[in-house]
């Protein structure tokens, strides 16, 4: 039997002290990113803010400083450049609540076929998307966050008890705003991809604290002498080889999509995977500790079942 | 133990099943087929989304609000009309704001005759408060401009699918999306931006007489270059008579290839508009220049050689979307309902100007508000770049559960495979769209079908420690990771939902492989796998287990 644990007894509940504070720095962090995404001030992807990106594929290499001075000397000072470089490929972006009329994504290809007349390009990808529609893409992806919590929520309250639920939910807000935050800290663009795979790790987080809630309920029902603390220690510790084996086996699936999955799912495995280690962190550390915390909890399972 | 062999038939039928809905996902398969078996297969599978084929996108949103302007302004016409037909000397009629028409006259006594006009126009009421002695305002009732606003984005979904449909797409979408948006998908095109300038277009043709008395047809540059079109305009602002304006004939200079605007005096009275027109050609003109002839419906050819029998040796401009094409001379009276556009336009340009023609006006301008354009070579890299991803994480994923599970860590392979067939088989039957993220999610269904696996491994394994028999410990391990197993799908489950229900385009695809993963996840960890354990231990009884 090839093991990575064997049987463990790491006294988690012990150190959550440091748990917290360590996630209570890594919430913080992610509630101001969420502040300067809601004043607009964070890096939001075009999809929401509104703007146009057009993605080139050059047949040399292009410099991206020569790039932003040919955009520049031709009127379109505000792009973002971004270069993919094993392919040439260069992604420009323009935000702004203009609308598309201004057609900014023709004038960006007539710049470059004008002052790169000896490298040809083709157009790899072009997206205009309009104030309005971004402010609806908003909304509906507010609707899809508040809609999955409350389902979530509801269903652990309703099979296990509501101090699970709200601890569940909690540990995933947890991990959900760590990612956020992870990415303002590296000013990456959050885009509707992101999203999808914010949600995606929130379901995941989720997959994993139940798992370690299912037997922690388990154990609850068959103590008999020890402290509520023991047993959600010795449950966690009961879990943990499953837990650290799964969590590999997804790190394994996401490594190399983030690492060779093309440009267009890097950020979003990468997302992913700061998820699923943050969510195998939180099971543990934040959502079973915070178990402990429920006022007047103290064996209230038991006495249901 | 229950009964084996009814679940390995389950099992069987359900791959079974899965490879043949799959098939039609992979035409060189399908085209080597039988006959009787095409016949019986549906010849449509998983569709490629546009981030891995390319095409465009496109929501585009209707100028209502224009619309209605529109078909004030129409009324206003026919007024005029009716104004010269009566002789009533009104002397003007104007529209006055987006739904408002007024009527100016000198003598008030006309304002009873007018009044009584007001019943040829039952979508109007007179505005009582305003007008004076001398003039009349009629406003458009409120159901009415629902109702424009209504038919302005009906119709001009139906125009924009003709446009499409004779463009020549594969597999288009155009659908109405909320109260006044179009959406427009055209998968795998070539050219996108003729395509867009196609659905665009407004594409209104309208025949209007030059005004050659005015003086200021005099005064006009003979040429200007395009982008002074606005000064011309500005600088004669205040000096066009009455019911005149100034519109520009594009010309392209042949040798150098030069564009310029020749400023035209015409008056705003449309004498005739597309809606009559029954066909629209290319035709190639005796210099080998393109031309379009078109042809007008039986009450359009009536009208058409009226306007022209009255206007002999006057010029007249034939006009699309603002933009004056010719103004040939009326040499005679033009019966038999034909005409024709010439102008300098390439072959295509004439082509889709044919196109446009026949497909009919939109009732409005409209706007595009998102467009989404992948270029075919992207969505290549991509596939091959997901697929190879994919790959290469499955085979990790696969040689980790064998050193980690040995024996059974194969049996949880065979799941995985199991898994990656029906899903795909699923996805085939449900003609579903497979993009990017797609192909994410499935990579993730794969990462998460591990994880029952785990759960019931790590179960056994902790019952064989308690030492349990082998039969016991299967069975106990299967039975405690049960619940737990459906607890964590179904959580995931609720987010898979959340993601289809609100989701757009590409979130919707991730949310379907997610949710149909998830679904067949609970299948394969909870029958699949369990089966081949039982299998074994039908055989022979089983003294230890490779876990």
């Amino acid at each position: 039997m090839l093991e990575i644990l064997g049987k463990t007894n790491i006294d988690f509940m012990g150190k959550r002290k440091i748990a917290f504070a360590f996630s209570g720095v890594m919430v913080m962090l992610g509630l101001v990113a969420v502040v300067q995404i809601a004043r607009g001030a964070a890096n939001l992807g075009i999809d929401f803010a509104g703007g146009t990106a057009v993605q080139l594929k050059f047949d040399q290499a292009v410099r991206i400083d020569e790039a932003r001075k040919a955009l520049e000397s031709n009127g379109v000072g505000d792009a973002e450049l971004q270069e993919f470089g094993q392919d040439n490929k260069l992604l420009v972006r323009v935000k702004a609540s203009t609308t598309i009329e201004e057609k900014t994504a023709e004038r960006v290809l007539g710049i470059f076929a004008k002052e790169f007349p000896n490298n040809k390009f083709v157009v790899d990808s072009s997206t205009e998307i309009g104030p309005t529609i971004g402010k609806k893409l908003q909304e509906d992806a507010l609707i899809a966050v508040v809609i999955s919590f409350a389902g979530i929520i509801l269903y652990i309250a309703a099979r296990f008890e509501l101090r699970f639920g709200v601890a569940a939910a909690l540990a995933t807000f947890h991990d959900v705003l760590a990612v956020i935050g992870a990415f303002y800290v590296l000013d990456k663009e959050i885009t509707l991809l992101i999203v999808t795979a914010l949600l995606t790790l929130a379901g995941y987080s989720l997959t994993d604290t139940v798992v370690v809630f299912d037997r922690i309920r388990e154990n609850l029902r068959m103590r008999r002498r020890e402290s509520e603390e023991t047993t959600v220690n010795n449950a966690v510790n009961q879990v943990l080889s499953r837990t650290i084996v799964t969590s590999l086996t997804v790190v394994l699936v996401l490594i190399p999509l983030t690492l060779a999955g093309g440009e267009v799912l890097h950020d979003f495995s990468l997302a992913l995977l700061w998820g699923v280690i943050f969510g195998t962190y939180s099971s543990v550390f934040v959502a079973s500790p915070l178990l402990l915390l429920w006022p007047g909890g103290q064996g209230r399972l038991l006495k249901r079942s | 133990m229950k009964k084996v062999s009814g679940r390995v038939w389950l099992l069987l039928l359900v791959m079974t099943v899965s490879v043949v809905c799959f098939v039609p996902s992979y035409q060189p398969v399908l085209q080597a087929l039988p006959a009787w078996a095409k016949a019986v297969l549906p010849n449509k599978g998983i569709t490629l989304g546009l981030d891995l084929q390319g095409g465009i996108h496109l929501v585009l949103e209707v100028d209502e609000d224009r619309a209605v302007e529109i078909a004030v302004d129409r009324s206003v016409n026919s007024l005029q009309d009716l104004l010269v037909d009566k002789k009533i000397p009104a002397e003007s009629v104007k529209r006055t704001g987006p739904q408002h028409m007024t009527i100016q006259f000198q003598n008030a006594e006309l304002k009873d005759q007018i009044r009584k006009l007001l019943d040829d126009f039952p979508s109007f009421l007179e505005v009582e408060s305003s007008g004076s002695s001398t003039s009349v305002v009629w406003e458009l009732r409120e159901a009415e401009i629902k109702r424009i606003k209504d038919s302005a984005i009906n119709q001009a979904l139906e125009t924009i699918r003709n446009r499409i449909d004779q463009f020549g797409v594969a597999e288009p979408v155009v659908q109405r999306q909320g109260l006044k948006q179009i959406v427009v998908q055209l998968p795998g095109i070539k050219e996108p931006k003729r395509a867009k300038d196609l659905i665009k277009e407004t594409a209104l043709l309208e025949f209007k007489m030059l005004d050659e008395d005015g003086q200021v047809k005099l005064q006009l540059p003979s040429r200007v270059p395009k982008e002074q079109e606005s000064d011309v305009v500005r600088q004669f602002a205040d000096k066009l008579p009455e019911g005149d304006q100034i519109l520009f004939e594009r010309v392209i200079e042949k040798d150098t290839g030069r564009e310029y605007r020749v400023p035209y005096l015409v008056k705003k009275r449309v004498m005739l508009t597309g809606d009559v027109l029954s066909d629209a050609r290319v035709q190639i003109g005796q210099f080998n220049d393109p031309y379009v002839s078109i042809t007008f419906d039986a009450k359009g050819g009536v009208e058409f050689e009226r306007i022209t029998a009255e206007n002999i040796k006057k010029r007249m401009a034939v006009v699309l979307d603002n933009t004056i094409y010719s103004a040939p001379v009326i040499q005679e009276r033009i019966s038999g309902g034909r005409a024709q556009i010439t102008g300098t336009f390439s072959t295509q340009e004439a082509n889709d100007l044919a196109i446009v023609l026949r497909a009919g006006a939109l009732p409005a301008p409209l706007k595009i508000i998102q467009d989404l354009t992948v270029g075919p070579s992207l969505g290549r890299d991509s596939i091959e770049k997901g697929v190879k991803a994919t790959l290469f994480a499955g085979i990790l994923v696969v040689i980790f559960m064998i050193v980690y599970y040995r024996l059974s860590g194969a049996i949880a392979d065979f799941a995985l495979v199991l898994n990656l067939v029906c899903l795909m088989g699923a996805l085939s039957a449900l003609t579903a769209t497979l993009t990017l993220p797609g192909i994410a999610g499935i990579v993730l269904t794969i990462g998460m079908g591990v994880d029952s696996n785990v759960l019931i491994f790590e179960r056994i394994r902790e019952e064989l420690r308690n030492g349990k028999a082998v039969r016991p410990a299967i069975d106990g391990g299967y039975d405690k990771a049960l619940l737990t197993i459906i607890d964590s799908h179904v959580t995931t489950l609720i987010t898979g939902v959340a993601l289809f229900l609100f989701g757009t385009g590409p979130i919707k695809g991730f949310a379907v492989t997610l949710c149909l993963g998830i679904a067949i996840n609970l299948f394969t960890a909870l029958v699949g796998t369990k089966v081949i354990f039982d299998l074994f231990n039908q055989r022979r009884k089983v003294e230890t287990l490779s876990i």
